[in-house]
């Protein structure tokens, strides 16, 4: 049975954001967040009951989170596959919605790894095939898909490098955007090379950051304040944890999320308005362009140059300046709803896509390893 | 390729023949495919029958990276695509990391580092 339009996402918030100094714990953040996004949905805490996290601080992330906040919910989700989980959470809470097995769903993160030390705090436990090669996770292994895809298709680093410059020019219209000075390819390419070929401007930010979203059912959320945003489609897919363990490390299984994501949906890719993926490293963007369909397997590099991925070209990807240049605390993947959904209600200020109504929103988890679409809409889509 | 022929713990399998210098796969006699890293069961069709056998230790590169760092020379991790059709994380030795090619031809050597049997790979006379 299709979830399409079942449930609806009515609140989405982020905590501060950037540096938050070592006080703030992630719990703090994900508070924050919480009490803001019930606040944009217009409901109030005992209206929540099914919760959704993931984190690398909390290992029972749920308990840990639904302790804070004083909920006790009758659904709970911790499912945790890397960055990617959040999206993974939206599709899951529908199922729930749908099922009955819960009415308000919250999804919540936070992580402060900026302030605690600019260490990535990761779940990346080690494997013994891989540790004593002393890999630099997971650089190194976004790295090693990366070398393969040059080998492959040619993909240059100055294309690469359009992708961080794209979305820098994104995060200049985004007042939260954590890094918004001038960015050129040459900046790019003359930076600390980390592990060849990704430098460090190829690298998503390290910030502090929690966010939110609430989901409920559409019949609910037509009650609510704000235009619901649909959930019209989902899919998930991984194959490996490690990345010797990939089958190709040029193609991911974005090639099976996406497809399952645009079935339930009754899209494709031409009918997406914004697009959001989950862009860890400047390969992400090319490798998703191409495995979610909109450009062949191996164009990816051509498809962003040129400037056509940034604000005024023809697909509009990362609005919020991604990864990349707005916001990466750890995992990412909720402030990819949080952007689309804000597109999609026509809160996007300076970087506003006009008309957006649908948006496509991609996450990634782990090394290339898990990968969640998910296709959002407004009430016009229907 | 020999066929070995011991039971034991896969990881435990794989170091323990890896200490006595040689490169371990298990080979599923259910479907035919090398299996990397050592399992129980075979991933691909689910059988249980999985044979050691010790690679020949020829390979090429399938892809490479070097990770640098301010106090030291890079060093180049790679993946390598073993002749008998698995592939594994190791590092290709005697060359300068940023040297290490995608598709050159690497054999197979074991070395100690901190009590440990490691496997890693040096480039073959062309």
């Amino acid at each position: 049975m299709s979830l399409r339009g079942k449930a609806a996402v009515v609140g989405v918030a982020e905590s501060v954001l950037g540096e938050v100094g070592p006080g703030l714990t992630p719990l703090d953040l994900i508070g924050q967040a919480t009490v803001r996004a019930l606040d944009d949905a217009g409901l109030e805490k005992g209206d929540v009951d099914g919760l959704f996290s993931s984190s690398a601080y909390y290992h029972m992330a749920t308990l840990s989170v639904g302790e804070y906040l004083g909920i006790q919910p009758r659904y709970s989700d911790a499912t945790s596959m890397g960055g990617s989980s959040f999206v993974s959470h939206l599709f899951h809470a529908a199922a729930a919605i749908d099922a009955g097995l819960c009415e308000v769903a919250l999804i919540a993160y936070g992580s402060t790894q900026r302030s605690g030390g600019g260490r990535l705090v990761s779940a990346s436990e080690s494997s013994p095939y891989e540790a004593p090669y002393r890999p630099r996770y997971p650089v190194s292994m976004y790295a090693l898909a990366t070398s393969r895809h040059m080998y492959e298709y040619g993909t240059t680093r100055e294309q690469l490098a359009e992708v961080a410059v794209a979305a820098r020019e994104w995060a200049k219209l985004n007042p939260k955007a954590f890094a918004r000075d001038d960015l050129t390819v040459e900046d790019v390419l003359d930076s600390r090379m980390v592990s060849s070929p990704l430098s460090v401007l190829d690298c998503c930010l390290v910030t502090d950051g929690g966010a939110a979203a609430v989901v409920t059912s559409a019949e609910r959320a037509r009650e609510l304040g704000k235009p619901p945003v649909y959930l019209l489609g989902a899919g998930e897919a991984h194959w490996h944890r490690n990345i010797s363990e990939m089958p190709d490390l040029t193609t991911t299984a974005a090639t099976e999320s996406a497809p399952r994501a645009y079935e339930m949906a009754g899209v494709s890719q031409r009918d997406m308005d914004v697009v959001m993926l989950y862009d860890a490293f400047t390969i992400n963007t090319v490798m998703f362009l191409e495995d979610l369909g909109f450009c062949q397997k191996g164009e990816g590099g051509s498809f962003v140059s040129g400037g056509r991925i940034s604000p005024g070209g023809e697909l509009a990807v990362n609005t919020s300046g991604g990864g990349l240049s707005y916001n990466h605390p750890g995992m990412y993947g909720l402030m990819l709803i949080v952007e689309a959904v804000r597109q999609l209600r026509g809160e996007g200020g300076k970087r506003q896509v006009e008309g957006a109504e649908t948006a496509l929103v991609h996450g990634n988890g782990g090394v290339f390893s898990s990968q969640v679409t998910a296709v959002l809409g407004t009430e016009a889509t229907f | 390729m020999k066929e070995l022929r011991e039971e034991g713990a896969p990881t435990e399998m794989y170091t323990r023949y890896l200490g006595e210098g040689k490169l371990a796969f298990q080979h599923c006699t259910g479907c035919g495919r090398a299996v990397f890293y050592p399992r129980v069961l075979c991933p691909y069709c689910g059988s249980t029958s999985l044979e050691w056998r010790e690679s020949s230790g020829h390979g090429a590169v399938y892809t490479a990276t070097a990770i640098y760092r301010r106090d030291r020379e890079p060093h180049n991790v790679a993946l390598v695509d073993l002749d008998e059709g698995f592939r594994m994380m190791s590092r290709v030795e005697g060359i300068v990391a940023e040297e290490v090619e995608i598709g050159m031809r690497v054999s197979f050597e074991a070395r100690e580092e901190e009590g440990e049997p490691v496997a890693v790979f040096l480039p073959e006379e062309v």
